[in-house]
């Protein structure tokens, strides 16, 4: 009211408090502000009333909790059924780790030769890639989880009579079982010289780098005694023993995973490469460059402006659907954390949290990573 | 299509621009102006509805029985389809012995058996179901443990079925005892007591193994029919029962050994003593109605009984129906349209059966057995 007063009584024309545009605006934040934080504050508080009224234990000590369930496929957390509920966790999200990583390298390698593919003059290889793409997107992803791990299972040997590679290994039902590097005393130089070796190339790149790569672990090999031998797998009544082992279930999502993004990608691929004018292959070819030089030092790195930012799409959709490995009994993050974990705890808003939490940090990291390789990618103007 | 289309984002701006105490004022037109204060309604509106709705997220209410009542049907966990204990046939029907359990719920609170609606659970799902309201009753092949007992807020309401884990091998690989079964790969459940029961089994014996957990019974029974695990572990009952669904059921043999102790039962929501007290009872009338030779075929005879016991029981006597909110027949309408325990038991998992599961623990106490109910006095 008093700016109304005041607007009647001073000469200048004043607006009303409430009719300012800048004070409105400020208010109309404030206040979204102060609901916003209301609503959270409601939610957690109201979560917390229920779940002691319902006798929920809640808190994070189950952390510290033994588990007591054992777990098959952990290749570098130590666990066992002794281990704590945290890590548990570890485990999961290691293995969750282990399949995004590979499926998001092999789903890229696959997607770039299907989508080259398409392009090919060739009309069966491009009409196969054609097929794959189809054959691959349009049928869902947990579908494609079973056929490929049912069928892993049926087309391998039973377990009491696998193939026997000889000094590669073994292959049955229960995986693929590789010999298995023990290291003595003194390994540790091999790798020393592996690490060596790669710097020393990139250094004198030039010069023999594969020779550098193999040739200085192989001295420190012989220097030091030939610490390193290879375990193999043993038959045993239950199958081969021992070993180092990859699992079906394992093969069976990757391959799942990876082929069923890759068809995405490989769109994107061929997307990518259309939007280059074909100008630019016209003036390589000009210049005398061949095919394989035109795509891969003209076309390709000026398609991969494009191609980057929906990749990373694709990348972000394989590490969370990795999350359908409970299916097949893949101990991944949600089937062992967000799935064993939370039936044997009950604490679902804890656990669920984390498992949220996770992803959404290995998406950020994810989209970080691609941010700063698409930055990197991107067309510098001098 | 095109005109709301086009609105929108006009719309938005301006909301765009009144949130950022932006410059919409210099451009102010009369038109742009309603609009904006109608924006602005529009948003408190949304805002107030879901503060309203953050401040009815509340559990499930307490008295289950008045809700049950109101929506006019009982709403059941059950397991994704286990023969004997709770599976559907071809035209979607349920039948064993947890669905019989809702049933004679339905039968005790309704009078009619057939106001019951099943919701398939897998293990992992099945508390957080219960917890949530979304069902009235577990009631699917559930070990009662403490700390699921104590920590996830349930009741369990007794136990319907003693059962004990189980192995199941192929006969081929020559095994008579769980103590060879050192190196073997093991095939169940995950979430389960089982996982964790084979985890000390293996570990108290010294024996390594391998396990395999997939979520869903089906795709267990699958790997292990496709030979991926030399072993399938779960409650004996169930073992007999997945047995069925193998390629060659002979191939496979139920090894004698029984690792853990597995009492089956009924759970109900923890704070809710009605409730409880109804689903306790109900278990307690079917087992009371067996020890006195009421069935299904004799009850409306049996009824004119001098028995005291029996007229307790079927409401001639006492107002023990009322003592849980029910009706005084309620008992006599679960024997009439359920049956007692062990017609239950024989037409689901009993001799007579595919699974041909003797009674043995589930025998009454009167002949041996573990089946033991209060009397109703």
């Amino acid at each position: 009211m008093a700016a109304v007063e005041h607007a009647s009584a001073g000469g200048a024309p004043k607006v009303a408090i409430f009719n300012d545009p800048r004070i409105r605006g400020a208010a109309i934040q404030i206040l979204l502000v102060v609901l916003i934080v209301f609503l959270i504050w409601g939610m957690v508080s109201n979560a917390a009333t229920n779940l002691a009224r319902a006798g929920i234990a809640s808190g994070f000590g189950f952390l510290n909790v033994t588990a007591g369930f054992g777990i098959n496929i952990s290749p570098f957390v130590e666990y066992s059924e002794t281990s704590s509920y945290g890590r548990v966790y570890l485990v999961g999200l290691q293995n969750t780790l282990v399949v995004a990583i590979t499926g998001i390298i092999l789903a890229t390698v696959v997607g770039f030769i299907v989508g080259i593919a398409r392009l090919s003059t060739n009309w069966v290889v491009s009409k196969l890639a054609y097929a794959f793409v189809e054959v691959m997107r349009n049928i869902p992803l947990l579908l494609w989880i079973f056929i490929w791990y049912f069928s892993v299972l049926r087309l391998l040997p039973d377990k009491a009579a696998p193939i026997d590679f000889g000094p590669f290994g073994l292959l049955n039902i229960a995986g693929y079982y590789a010999p298995k590097a023990v290291f003595g005393p003194g390994a540790g130089w091999i790798g020393l010289a592996l690490l060596a070796g790669i710097l020393a190339s990139i250094v004198i790149y030039r010069w023999a780098r594969a020779g550098l790569i193999v040739g200085l672990p192989l001295v420190a090999y012989v220097l030091t005694g030939f610490p390193l031998s290879f375990e193999l797998p043993t038959t045993s009544r239950f199958g081969p023993r021992g070993g180092a082992r990859i699992y079906p279930e394992f093969l069976g999502l990757l391959v799942a995973l990876s082929f069923y993004t890759a068809a995405y990608i490989a769109e994107i691929v061929r997307a990518g490469i259309l939007a280059i004018s074909h100008g630019q292959t016209e003036a390589s070819y000009a210049l005398g460059m061949r095919r394989g030089h035109t795509l891969r030092l003209v076309i390709i790195p000026q398609a991969m402006r494009v191609i980057i930012p929906p990749l990373t799409n694709q990348y972000l959709n394989l590490t969370k659907n990795s999350s359908l490995a409970v299916a097949i009994a893949y101990p991944d993050l949600v089937s062992v954390f967000a799935g064993t974990t939370l039936n044997q705890t009950g604490q679902a808003v804890e656990v669920l949290l984390m498992t949220m939490l996770t992803y959404l940090a290995l998406s950020l990291l994810t989209s970080l990573f691609m941010n700063w390789f698409n930055a990197k990618m991107a067309l510098v103007e001098r | 299509m095109r005109r709301p289309a086009n609105r929108i984002p006009d719309a938005s701006n301006a909301a765009v621009a009144t949130l950022l105490g932006g410059r919409g004022g210099k451009n102010k037109q009369p038109g742009k102006q309603k609009r904006l204060l109608f924006m602005k309604r529009e948003i408190l509106t949304a805002a107030m509805g879901v503060a309203v709705a953050g401040l009815m997220v509340t559990g499930a209410s307490a008295a289950t029985l008045d809700d049950v009542k109101a929506k006019g049907f009982v709403q059941c966990g059950v397991s994704q389809g286990l023969p004997g204990f709770s599976n559907p046939d071809d035209q979607g029907n349920w039948s064993g012995i947890d669905v019989d359990l809702c049933k004679a719920l339905a039968a005790a609170v309704f009078g009619d058996a057939t106001k019951v609606k099943f919701t398939p659970l897998s293990a992992k799902e099945r508390f957080t179901a219960l917890q949530s309201g979304e069902v009235d009753l577990l009631s699917r092949n559930t070990t009662w443990t403490m700390s699921r007992d104590t920590t996830l807020g349930l009741n369990f309401a007794g136990v319907n079925y003693y059962d004990g884990q189980g192995f199941m091998v192929r006969k081929s690989l020559g095994v008579k005892s769980a103590l060879e079964l050192s190196g073997a790969s093991v095939c169940t459940n995950t979430g389960t007591t089982t996982e964790l029961n084979v985890a000390d089994y293996f570990r108290a014996n010294k024996m390594e193994y391998e396990i395999v957990a997939f979520e869903k019974a089906d795709e267990v029974v699958a790997a292990y029919d496709a030979g991926r695990c030399d072993v399938y572990t779960t409650d004996q009952s169930g073992l007999y029962a997945q047995r069925l669904k193998l390629t060659n059921p002979d191939e496979h043999v139920v090894l004698p050994e029984i690792i853990s102790k597995e009492p089956l039962g009924p759970a109900v929501r923890q704070g809710d003593d009605q409730w409880f007290d109804i689903v306790k009872w109900t278990h307690f009338a079917m087992v009371n109605a067996e020890e006195l030779g009421v069935t299904k075929a004799n009850v409306d005879e049996m009824a004119n009984s001098e028995n005291p016991e029996i007229k307790r029981l079927l409401g001639k006597e006492g107002e023990f129906g009322a003592a849980i909110g029910l009706s005084n027949d309620w008992a006599y309408n679960i024997i009439k349209q359920v049956g007692n325990y062990a017609e239950v038991f024989d037409a689901n998992v009993g001799p007579a059966t595919p699974l041909a599961i003797a009674r043995g623990k589930n025998d009454l106490w009167t002949r041996g057995g573990l089946q033991y109910a209060p009397p109703i006095r």
